[in-house]
């Protein structure tokens, strides 16, 4: 009683505010820490942070700009751009711009021959229209000693020049931002009157490919999971000394360079390659009836499997190691089968690994390049190998921007499927 | 504050990136019996000539990097060898510098350089060294009584076995047109209607389940060495190498050729560009060029240079039957057209890549 009288009194005692020995009332001074504290861990987050800013989302947010704005157009021919976009074409009576229209495209075409930026301007109208580059450049070589009237001249020169549909499309160029590439990567185009309509059949190929991408990303990732599984329970249950040298043959492989497994593996599998003669030296096959299997989606699907199995087993692996096996013991001993034990006990705990592995797994795979590349042949090709030749042999980086995002939302879709499903939380890499 | 951080950062990159390649000229071409010719007959006698020291380096054509070191304004290659529709396409987006024929010397025998080199060999970004083409091959000691035409090569019941084809439209619809039937002269009128172009990929499709596609130069001729196909296209200088050099039985069909130009550019914004184009002017001369032709079996763009062609450098080996445009093999002959190409070949390649994807 006489205790509490006295800490009462001593509560009493204390001034309105803490301060530390040089006056600041303690609040202040700890906030004023803690802000240090932050800044401190922030700056030694802040390389970490300047590099993925630099080569992360830098290159990302430039990449998704590209696939919707394209100004090469409006940047070679500038004042007919901004005429052509407030032009209507349903208003002229044959689908044509009136002269003050051509004789600023001559005007434009003039100076842009000079600076050499027209040919920039014929390959973006060429994406839209096939077969206008050498239009435009056979226009623009004359351009500077066109006079009136300019329409006559253009359509004198070819009789190209009055086609309704090139009009359309350089209509829908002259405007820098355009949703036209998005169609181009899933085979829509549009057609004279602007409407949405499918690709020429023959032409069509990047819905084709998204869907073979999934498709074998699915297959790769289920083979992997077939295949990681007893090898990463054997890891866990070996002794130390043995499983040491068998995770060394699975970490071996991890090791090598990505470009010396795939190599490796067209020695082994081509038509005239190890595989192949072991099987006719035993008199499997015939010598004329060598097996195909490489430069075809076996092939990527071999390939790839092995080169993304380590992926699988360490995941599965670091999950099944925290497993006591007394677990499966205590099942057994309470009657269960040693398949119920491992399907009721056993698997449902080693899932979080699965799910890491199987995540994992399919995002590598559905980005692979390389691999495919060398292996794939026709048929074995993903969509990354087409995103690679808008990038380095048809340099319509639009296009291949577009593409490249369309896969980077199926991947954040799938992401988000799998929270869903699974949940992230769930997620064990070891 | 961030943001200029940011650009320092980035323009640090660039100055380290920059310096590694300060060489003293840069000359990239496409590698493996071809780059060889170059560095014998042309890098040797420039750097015995200047003192200066030459960086070669190998690439699969295309203006993807070239188009990539200008628009990052960080250009590390200083000459380069390219194929006409690359060269045009990257003169008219301004990415290669213009060049003055009027600097090119003259001929060895005296004839201005405007009328020695070959007609269309001399672009305003660009100057032709060779004429090159593409033939299809086949190993003789594995077919005994050869293919003769264009049209053998899709004639998979007469001459069973895998074929190779450059995974790239270019040449190779042509060829099948000429397969077909249609006369050199109107391939590309063909090809220019849409009926022309599926008949183009109907014959294609005759061998597509038999086609070994390859991508770098030096591929085919190791295709026919490992057995992988009973006949290929190929760049006619890349076969003629693998038989005088390494001595292999591979004969060439110059029926349904497809004959191009490669020319030297100089990408806008070369550091080195006063050595690229003294280097450019040596290696086009006429003597230059008739040295290269005892290397590997390319016609020189020059016309002085071809009386000056000799035999292969060291063995007994006449070099003109073996040109592209001898006239003996020119009698079934296409030129790559290059308007067509530039014009066709968003469309094309796209077709084309369904066509292999499907």
């Amino acid at each position: 009683m006489a205790d509490s009288a006295l800490s009462s009194q001593r509560i009493h005692d204390v001034p309105d505010q803490l301060t530390t020995a040089d006056g600041i009332p303690l609040k202040r001074k700890l906030a004023i820490s803690m802000r240090r504290a932050r800044w401190r861990a922030f700056l030694m987050t802040a390389p970490l942070v300047l590099f993925m800013l630099v080569s992360f989302v830098l290159p990302i947010g430039q990449m998704l700009t590209r696939s919707v704005h394209n100004d090469s157009f409006s940047k070679a021919l500038p004042n007919f751009s901004v005429a052509l976009r407030d032009w209507d074409q349903k208003a002229s009576a044959d689908g044509l711009p009136d002269e003050a229209l051509f004789k600023l495209l001559a005007e434009d075409m003039a100076v842009a021959r000079k600076e050499r930026t027209i040919g920039r301007a014929a390959t973006r109208i060429n994406y839209d229209h096939s077969g206008t580059r050498s239009l435009f450049m056979g226009a623009a070589r004359k351009a500077k000693n066109f006079e009136a009237p300019y329409k006559e001249t253009f359509l004198e020169l070819k009789p190209k020049w009055s086609n309704v549909e090139m009009w359309a499309a350089m209509k829908r160029v002259a405007s820098d931002n355009t949703t036209g590439f998005y169609l181009a990567a899933v085979d829509r185009t549009y057609d004279a009157n602007n409407d949405i309509v499918e690709q020429d059949e023959v032409r069509q190929i990047y819905v084709k490919l998204f869907w073979r991408t999934l498709y074998l990303s699915g297959v790769i990732t289920v083979l992997c999971f077939l295949l990681a599984y007893p090898v990463a329970y054997l890891l866990s249950v070996l002794p130390l000394a043995k499983s040491n040298l068998l995770m060394i043959l699975v970490l071996l492989p991890f090791w090598t360079s990505l470009l010396v497994r795939t190599t490796a593996w067209i020695a082994l599998l081509q038509t005239e390659g190890i595989v192949n003669d072991v099987l006719v030296w035993l008199g499997i096959i015939s010598d004329d009836g060598r097996v195909q299997m490489i430069y075809n989606q076996m092939g990527t699907i071999i390939a790839m499997t092995h080169i993304l199995l380590p992926f699988m087993v360490l995941p599965l692996y670091s999950v099944m190691k925290t497993i006591p096996p007394s677990y499966m013991r205590a099942a057994r001993s309470l009657g269960a089968n040693q398949f119920t034990a491992f399907v009721k006990v056993y698997f449902p705990q080693t899932i979080p690994g699965i799910a890491a592995g199987t995540l994992l797994v399919f995002i590598l795979a559905i980005g692979y390049y390389i691999t495919p590349a060398l292996v794939g042949g026709q048929d074995g090709q993903l969509i990354s190998n087409i995103i690679a030749f808008h990038m380095q042999k048809s340099l319509n980086w639009s296009l291949a921007a577009a593409l490249g995002s369309i896969l980077l939302a199926g991947v954040l879709i799938l992401y988000w499927l799998y929270n869903k499903l699974i949940g992230i939380d769930n997620l064990k890499f070891g | 504050m961030k943001m200029k951080l940011l650009l320092s950062a980035a323009a640090a990159l660039a100055i380290t990136a920059g310096s590694a390649s300060a060489k003293d000229l840069t000359v990239v071409s496409w590698g493996g019996a071809y780059t060889k010719s170059q560095v014998e007959a042309y890098h040797k006698p420039w750097q015995a000539k200047t003192g200066k020291t030459i960086t070669s380096e190998d690439y699969n054509g295309g203006i993807a990097e070239i188009k990539a070191q200008v628009e990052a304004n960080n250009v590390t290659w200083d000459i380069i060898d390219v194929e006409l529709s690359d060269a045009v396409r990257a003169c008219d987006e301004g990415l290669i510098e213009p060049i003055d024929p009027s600097i090119l010397p003259a001929g060895a025998d005296g004839t201005a350089a405007a009328d020695d080199f070959l007609p269309g060999t001399l672009h305003e970004c660009a100057v032709a060294n060779i004429v090159w083409s593409t033939i299809f091959a086949y190993d003789s000691s594995k077919i005994a009584n050869g293919p003769k035409t264009i049209g053998d090569f899709f004639d998979t019941a007469k001459f069973p076995g895998k074929r190779g084809l450059r995974k790239n439209p270019k040449a190779n619809l042509e060829m099948a047109l000429m397969a077909d039937g249609v006369p050199a002269a109107d391939v590309y009128k063909v090809l220019g209607t849409p009926e022309g172009v599926n008949r183009a990929f109907a014959k294609l499709d005759t061998i597509k389940g038999d086609v070994v596609w390859w991508e770098a130069g030096a591929q085919p001729p190791q295709l026919l060495a490992d057995g992988e196909v009973a006949m290929t296209t190929a760049y006619n200088g890349r076969i003629f190498n693998a038989v005088a050099g390494e001595g292999k039985p591979f004969e060439i069909v110059w029926d349904g050729q497809v004959w191009d130009l490669d020319l030297w550019v100089i990408p806008k914004g070369s550091k080195n560009k006063e050595a690229a184009l003294d280097f450019l002017k040596f290696s086009t001369s006429t003597k230059q060029l008739a040295a290269q032709a005892s290397w590997i079996s390319y016609g020189p763009a020059r016309k002085s240079s071809g009386a000056l062609v000799g035999k292969f450098h060291n063995k007994d080996i006449d070099m003109v039957p073996q040109m592209p445009t001898n006239a003996a093999n020119l009698k079934n002959a296409t030129q790559n057209n290059f308007e067509f190409w530039a014009d066709n070949q968003d469309e094309l390649n796209e077709r084309f890549n369904a066509w292999l994807a499907g």
